[in-house]
């Protein structure tokens, strides 16, 4: 180039990046999986957000069904309902997910997956198996239901030399009103900002005093405050699912304040798994020790645990992130 | 009333002393403006880490966005990723695929812009009716800043776009280092138009959240496209059709058709102050109505404000020319006589587009599209001062 700046690129250094797939299958590799491999694999890495058939857990997405509500009320967009593309549900699960451990999936378990996606959403049979070689021929039911934007034509009544400044309208009625609903972030006073203006001073003042009282780790004496920092680093890989700390709460696994030392499967509010809830009852106490074995694990420790983590490979980081669970009481 | 005792007593700022220099190193904002933050709206999304915040618009002025409040949207969370660490890739239709190190990119010909950046979804909320009670989360989700940087075509460029053939249907693809690679296909056109490189944002490094050390800037375009934390750009043949440019950030119609590659954000505006957030405390008597006006298609030529729900409008004054693609600021310099008012902002722009009413937007899109929301909003300013967000007829 003309500034003769940069190295060329390296052919491993591009495979290793350039994994986008296209619409046609381009940069699609070898590889195939079952419907029937994918119910495992998806069970494994997927449903703790997505549910077992696909249906989303929470606010997480829905990947199956809505057929048909694309011109209804409050549509539901799924791969099945609303992707046009197969190629981008493929690239997605291999580039992104699993959401907090992405890119963790071999080619024949994005297939298996992809497939399972498919079946969920009964478009192919149960023992459909994708490959690299049947992807273009799978087509999505609305591949066809995307117009590119025609703003400028089916909009061109919005530009006009001569917006109306006088008796635009006759009257003027409020239709509706915010204060109804009232679904507007509660900021610690009382409800909602469209209170009077002395509520909406006290408002602002205890969301001032909300940002000061960041969650501090609360230190026990036995605390060592450096394994204590570490164990925060490794906690971001639970953070996907996890919160700890002041106003900590429940999301797509417990809240985690208190645990060290804890029942098992004991959570207020929480929806385990059978075999949590089971070991719980039967007296399980996450003791350092237990806790450990079960974060090296999870799944071998607790057959049928809903935590989809694979497991924390290092001791130290075991050590440190229990030393920093440790910290919330 | 008597003597003021803050001016007749000698208060304690004026006797002792303050702050030595060494005291903040990079400052903060003095803790009484400890209100104006970026806010999350909890039920929108099942995560933080992939989530949106808002910027506090109504408390702020002229058209800077401040980094610390702006608007913040990730898809796996903000990732620490070093300068020493950054590299960026040139792949595809080139004809010599590069990588460039960060000090690499400060070596090419800079320049400086400011732009805004608004989320396809803001105001998203909002289709089916008034739902959320202030301008920081009806239409926070955009700021402003100046970028500077290198251009994208100086980039593709050096790599070489011979390779590329006919450039007129040819795209690149933009992916960032994140989990979750977020990446879009943007058309070869824009790309060799005004597309930043970016690394300093209002003349500092970019905050980590807004993609340090390098983002993309795509002036007038849609957030997403914005793609953050930038690792890569290919030049291709089509576009990839990735998640974010087909499942999401694609308008749906009344009939269950969806629009796609609907990029430019439409003029809009908002009055920010008074606003539910940001009440009349003073009274009847002067007042200053204020807001800001954007368009993706070009700079904002006017603003007029109602104070009737749209029966009748005046000219506001804007704080100076519109610049193009970036936030003006406008004012309506007034004398409140302390009755009701239904307060709304329409925007012009330089390409004659007038901004619609919501009516006027439901009549073509339906009540599905949620994204590009760029209608005209109405604040419902009480005798008290009190603001609320309602819709009319």
């Amino acid at each position: 180039g003309e500034f003769g700046l940069g190295r060329p690129a390296l052919p491993e250094e591009i495979a290793a990046w350039d994994l986008d797939v296209s619409p046609d299958g381009t940069g699609l590799p070898a590889g195939e999986g079952s419907v029937e491999d994918g119910e495992m694999v998806f069970a494994e890495h997927c449903a703790i957000c997505h549910g077992d058939f696909a249906e989303g857990v929470d606010n997480w997405p829905k990947l199956a069904g809505g057929m048909d509500t694309l011109d209804r009320e409050d549509p539901l967009k799924t791969v099945g309902s609303y992707w046009p593309h197969l190629s981008t549900a493929w690239d997605y699960v291999n580039r992104s997910m699993p959401f907090g451990n992405a890119q963790s999936l071999s080619p024949d378990e994005v297939y298996a997956i992809v497939a399972y996606i498919l079946y969920s959403n009964d478009l192919v049979d149960d023992d459909f198996v994708l490959s690299n070689e049947n992807f273009a021929e799978v087509e999505l039911p609305n591949a066809g239901g995307f117009i590119i934007d025609d703003r400028e034509t089916s909009e061109a009544h919005f530009w006009t030399d001569a917006p109306c400044m006088e008796n635009c309208k006759d009257t003027v009625e409020i239709t509706m009103r915010a204060r109804v609903l009232d679904v507007t972030p509660d900021t610690g006073g009382d409800n909602a900002a469209a209170a009077e203006p002395e509520g909406a001073a006290t408002v602002t003042e205890a969301a001032a005093t909300e940002t000061a009282a960041e969650p501090a780790p609360v230190e026990a004496a036995a605390l060592d405050p450096d394994l204590v920092a570490a164990g925060e680093k490794t906690f971001k890989k639970c953070k996907a699912c996890h919160q700890v700390g002041e106003g900590a709460k429940n999301k797509t696994g417990p809240m985690l304040n208190g645990i060290v030392g804890h029942a098992a499967g004991a959570v207020d509010g929480f929806k385990y798994s059978k075999p949590m809830q089971a070991a719980g009852e039967g007296g399980l106490v996450w003791t350092e020790d237990e806790l450990a074995a079960f974060l090296a694990k999870p799944k071998a420790y607790m057959k049928g645990t809903k935590m989809s983590f694979a497991g924390l490979k290092k001791e130290d980081d075991i050590a440190a992130v229990i030393e920093y669970l440790k910290s919330f009481e | 009333a008597g003597p003021d005792p803050l001016i007749t007593e000698v208060q304690d700022w004026a006797r002792a002393t303050g702050d030595g220099v060494d005291a903040t190193p990079y400052g903060l904002p003095i803790e009484y403006e400890g209100d104006v933050i970026r806010r999350n709206v909890e039920w929108l999304t099942a995560d933080t880490i992939s989530s949106i915040n808002f910027t506090p618009i109504h408390a702020l002025d002229g058209t800077i966005t401040p980094q610390g409040c702006a608007f913040e949207r990730h898809h796996s969370g903000a990732i620490a990723l070093k300068k020493e660490d950054y590299r960026l890739m040139i792949n595809g239709l080139v004809d010599q695929p590069l990588v460039f190190s960060y000090a690499d990119l400060e070596r090419f010909p800079r320049q400086n812009h400011v732009y805004f950046c608004e989320c396809a979804a803001n105001s998203g909320m909002e289709w089916a009716g008034a739902q959320l009670n202030g301008a920081q989360f009806t239409h926070g989700m955009i700021h402003n800043m100046e970028y500077s940087g290198v251009s994208l075509r100086t980039l593709l460029e050096e790599a070489g776009l011979g390779a590329a053939g006919d450039l007129k249907d040819k795209w690149v693809y933009v992916e960032g280092a994140d989990a979750s690679s977020n990446g879009r296909s943007i058309p070869m056109e824009k790309a060799l138009d005004d597309v930043l490189v970016a690394f300093k944002a209002n003349g500092e490094a970019l905050r980590k959240e807004h993609g340090y050390p390098v983002r993309l800037v795509v002036p007038g375009w849609e957030g997403n496209m914005w793609v953050k934390w930038l690792r890569r750009i290919e030049v291709m043949d089509g576009p990839v059709e990735s998640r974010e440019e087909t499942s999401k950030y694609t308008d749906t119609l009344e009939d269950g058709t969806s629009r796609k590659w609907t990029w430019v954000m439409d003029a809009k505006s908002v009055v920010t102050s008074p606003s539910p957030q940001a009440p009349i405390t003073h009274g009847a008597g002067p007042l200053v109505i204020t807001g800001l006006a954007w368009s993706g298609r070009g700079a904002i030529t006017g603003v007029d404000v109602s104070m009737d729900g749209g029966k009748s409008w005046q000219p506001a004054r804007l704080a100076a020319p519109g610049q193009d693609k970036a936030l003006t600021r406008f004012y309506l310099d007034t004398n409140w006589d302390g009755s009701e008012m239904l307060l709304q902002s329409r925007a012009r722009d330089s390409s004659g587009y007038v901004q619609p009413t919501k009516a006027q937007l439901r009549e073509v899109r339906g009540l599905n599209s949620i994204y590009h929301n760029n209608a005209i909003q109405t604040w419902w300013v009480k005798a008290n001062g009190v603001a609320e967000n309602v819709e009319v007829s």
